[in-house]
């Protein structure tokens, strides 16, 4: 039991500190850090930054980039890129699709896509969850007959998220619809989503927002060299991928930040002739998601201290839960901050609300999103009381 | 940084697990046990002696085992999983922490390494009526006589303070600030009324009445020093109540895969297993923030602060896992017969005795604006 980090890693955070506030554009961080909108190409600039400095994939395997950290080292790197407000390398293509491609591709796929996925020249999207299909996602109908050497493709997935940006999709599909167990006859494949039949129809969310999709697919041919591992294997890799999901996302360093922006806000609003942070119920307040955010933290470190073999502790169930609870307490917490100022989310020149305050409502209503991505927090509910408890 | 524990720091876990396992088979010997004065069985006492654990993280040149706070962190969350009714907590890291924080040498060589023997229970006189969780003393004076002092005034509710042989007492000195002196059992003009608390252990009222007293230390104000003996005792407290929280957690998950009702058990209802995984969810976050709390003890940060967050932290799971606990189980919950009323009964206690969550948070809330965040590896915690 030590609290202290080693040497060592304070040396190795105070570069990452370094890298994260000096090397990544200053106006792309600072809309990261005002929840404004971030350009595909600011998102492209920015992974390209990092992965020009090896920071993009160090969690992928030595040979296609990664860094052989520990599991501190990682959660350090990501702790510090969120307190740095740095838009985090692309979830599809670097959490999700290049540690199954790394795992369970074959060679020739390795080398076609890894490089080009942890530097963005690839966009990848997801397209998993379909209109009846959600948490109980192995219920999928999209389906692949094979035709001569394609894969022909049919159906629909929904909440494909950016997919307007997106260069390749990669796919749960059905293969086999007589399958005993509906898992069983599932496979994973990817292509372009300029390939003839692919359309996409824009989701316009509560904020006003438009950052998920539906995602058609009408006879869609797709080489059968782009399956991905074997045949009616998909589940195991989808199991993989969303396992790798759930790590990193406490997103304890994003929390952090907007607790405080919370105090720098309440700070400018005035009741009653003192500033709102020392308004007794506010501070309060604050405290106590900050202090259960301490919590999480340290929960965070002991299942990275204990996680076996790149396996997800159980107890990463906690951090979805929990992580995605502080995070809505925080967006909540902003929108009261600002008070009656938080209905100008449309506001334009010639208004007085800071900017700060117009995001504040759209931002918390987004965020209703993150209790329910990753697996809901009915599915970690499930997972904890089943794997952990026994029930 | 590094969250595990040792293998020393694991062998003594199950030494102690072991014993008290021994003591305390079942819920019905501990509350026999706490059915009979002195509240808590003396031969238990006498065991974790023997096994040094009274005199855990006191000096070894007076008679203790020179162990720091993760070892008492070990010991106390032991003792809340089968809610041992000793007052390990109450003797050895307040009282005793007291005496090794501010006794001089002669003190220290002489109470510390009896109370490390097992043959004196101290006990900290501090409470008083009308006043709650505070670091100074209102309402017993202490007057110089000559070269000693008497005391005078009420100290109430005092956590095994009939049973105890010898008092740290918290007094106004005539000066201004808080005195800490020591008191005899059978001094004169100590009165002790003892009294069985709801969780079974046992308080008292202590009346004094010119009551002569010996300066503790060598005088001046003391309430800094009485301030961070009861940060370091709300640590290990907090350690008790993850002990007796995932007790109290593991015996419902138990409860609700055989009990059966409408002809299937009961973790057949996601309504029950949610609330199970939420209260799951509280433990670890609390036992994250206990842990951590005893390694800033150890790493010489800032102790008050840490442990105002870990008093917040377990203070809320204790109450959410307790209630939880006793509604999952129904009526069997609130028996005396059943074990778990008695974990809610003792884990309302702690929340109690040094101040509960909203304390903590209201003390957070006062310095929240002074850091733009809360660094738990960093200043002012690692030392």
């Amino acid at each position: 039991m030590r609290l202290q980090l080693s040497p060592e890693l304070e040396a190795f955070r105070e570069e990452m500190r370094t890298f994260f506030t000096t090397q990544v554009p200053q106006e792309i961080r600072d809309k990261v850090a005002a929840h404004r909108h971030v350009s595909k190409e600011e998102y492209v600039e920015a992974q390209r930054a990092l992965n020009a400095a090896g920071l993009a994939v160090p969690h992928w395997p030595v040979e296609w980039g990664g860094r052989d950290w520990t599991p501190l080292q990682r959660h350090i790197w990501r702790e510090e890129m969120q307190l740095a407000s740095v838009p985090e390398p692309l979830a599809f293509n670097t959490s999700m699709i290049g540690p199954v491609l790394a795992a369970f591709g074959n060679q020739e796929q390795k080398e076609r896509f890894l490089a080009k996925t942890a530097n963005l020249d690839i966009w990848w999207c997801q397209g998993f969850s379909e209109p009846d299909a959600g948490s109980d996602l192995a219920s999928l109908r999209t389906t692949a007959v094979r035709d001569g050497d394609d894969w022909v493709v049919n159906g629909q997935k929904t909440w494909t998220t950016l997919g307007q940006h997106a260069d390749w999709i990669f796919c749960l599909v059905r293969t086999d619809p007589t399958a005993e167990k509906k898992q069983r006859g599932i496979s994973m494949l990817v292509f372009p989503m300029d390939t003839p039949g692919v359309t996409l129809r824009p989701i316009e969310l509560i904020d006003g927002g438009f950052e998920v999709n539906e995602v058609f697919f009408e006879d869609v041919r797709v080489p059968a060299e782009n399956l991905i591992g074997e045949e009616n294997r998909g589940w195991d890799y989808a199991k993989f991928l969303l396992g790798n999901e759930r790590v990193g996302i406490a997103r304890v360093g994003a929390t952090k930040k907007m607790l405080a922006q919370a105090k720098d806000y309440a700070r400018e609003i005035t009741v009653d002739g003192r500033p709102l942070l020392e308004d007794p119920f506010m501070a309060t307040r604050i405290a106590e998601v900050e202090n259960e955010l301490v919590a999480l933290e340290l929960t965070a470190l002991r299942v990275v201290a204990n996680s076996a073999d790149g396996k997800p502790h159980p107890a990463s169930s906690v951090l979805k839960l929990k992580g995605s609870e502080l995070q809505q307490a925080a967006t909540e917490l902003l929108v009261d901050i600002a008070g009656p100022l938080s209905v100008a989310s449309f506001a334009e020149e010639g208004s007085d609300v800071p900017d700060w305050a117009r995001v504040a409502t759209p931002h918390y209503l987004n965020y209703r999103k993150v209790s329910i991505y990753g697996g809901s927090n009915e599915v970690q509910r499930t997972i904890i009381a089943g794997t952990i408890l026994g029930l | 940084m590094d969250f595990t524990f040792d293998s020393e720091q694991n062998d003594l876990r199950e030494a102690v697990r072991g014993l008290l396992e021994r003591a305390y088979s079942d819920s019905e010997a501990r509350r026999k046990a706490a059915a009979n004065e002195p509240g808590f069985d003396e031969k238990t006492w006498s065991r974790l002696a023997e096994m040094g654990l009274l005199g855990l993280p006191f000096a070894e040149e007076h008679g203790g085992m020179g162990a720091g706070p993760i070892e008492v962190a070990i010991v106390a969350e032991e003792i809340g999983r089968v809610i041992a009714p000793e007052p390990f907590i109450e003797a050895v890291v307040l009282a005793g922490g007291l005496i090794a924080a501010v006794g001089t040498d002669e003190q220290k060589a002489q109470l510390l390494a009896a109370i490390a023997e097992g043959t004196s229970v101290p006990a900290f006189a501090h409470a008083e009526i009308g006043t709650r969780w505070s670091a100074s003393a209102s309402a017993v004076t202490a007057t110089q006589t000559g070269d000693g002092w008497t005391l005078t005034g009420v100290k109430e509710p005092v956590p095994t303070g009939a049973r105890a042989d010898v008092l740290v007492v918290s007094a106004v000195v005539d000066s201004g600030g808080t005195g800490l002196f020591v008191v005899q059992g059978d001094a004169a003009g100590l009165t002790r009324t003892g009294y069985r608390t709801h969780d079974g252990t046992r308080a008292a009222n202590v009346r004094f009445d010119g009551t002569p007293a010996t300066l503790l230390g060598t005088g001046g104000d003391q309430t800094a020093a009485v301030e961070r003996a009861l940060a370091e005792a709300r640590i290990a407290y907090s350690h008790e109540a993850i002990g007796a929280i995932d007790t109290a957690l593991r015996t419902t998950a138990e409860y609700l895969k055989t009990r059966k009702q409408f002809g299937v058990t009961l973790n057949k209802f996601q309504a029950l297993t949610f609330r199970a995984a939420d209260m799951y969810v509280s433990l670890e976050l609390a036992r994250s923030t206990a842990l951590w709390a005893s390694m800033v003890q150890d790493a010489g940060g800032d102790v008050l602060s840490a442990a105002d967050r870990t008093r917040l932290q377990t203070s809320r799971a204790g109450r959410h896992v307790g209630k939880e606990a006793i509604q999952l189980h129904g009526g069997i919950g609130v028996t005396a017969e059943y074990s778990v009323g008695h974990y809610v009964s003792r884990l309302t206690a702690i929340d109690h005795l040094l101040g509960d969550g909203d304390f903590a948070a209201a003390r957070l809330a006062r310095t929240v604006g002074d850091r733009p965040t809360v660094d738990p590896l960093g200043a002012p915690y690692a030392g």
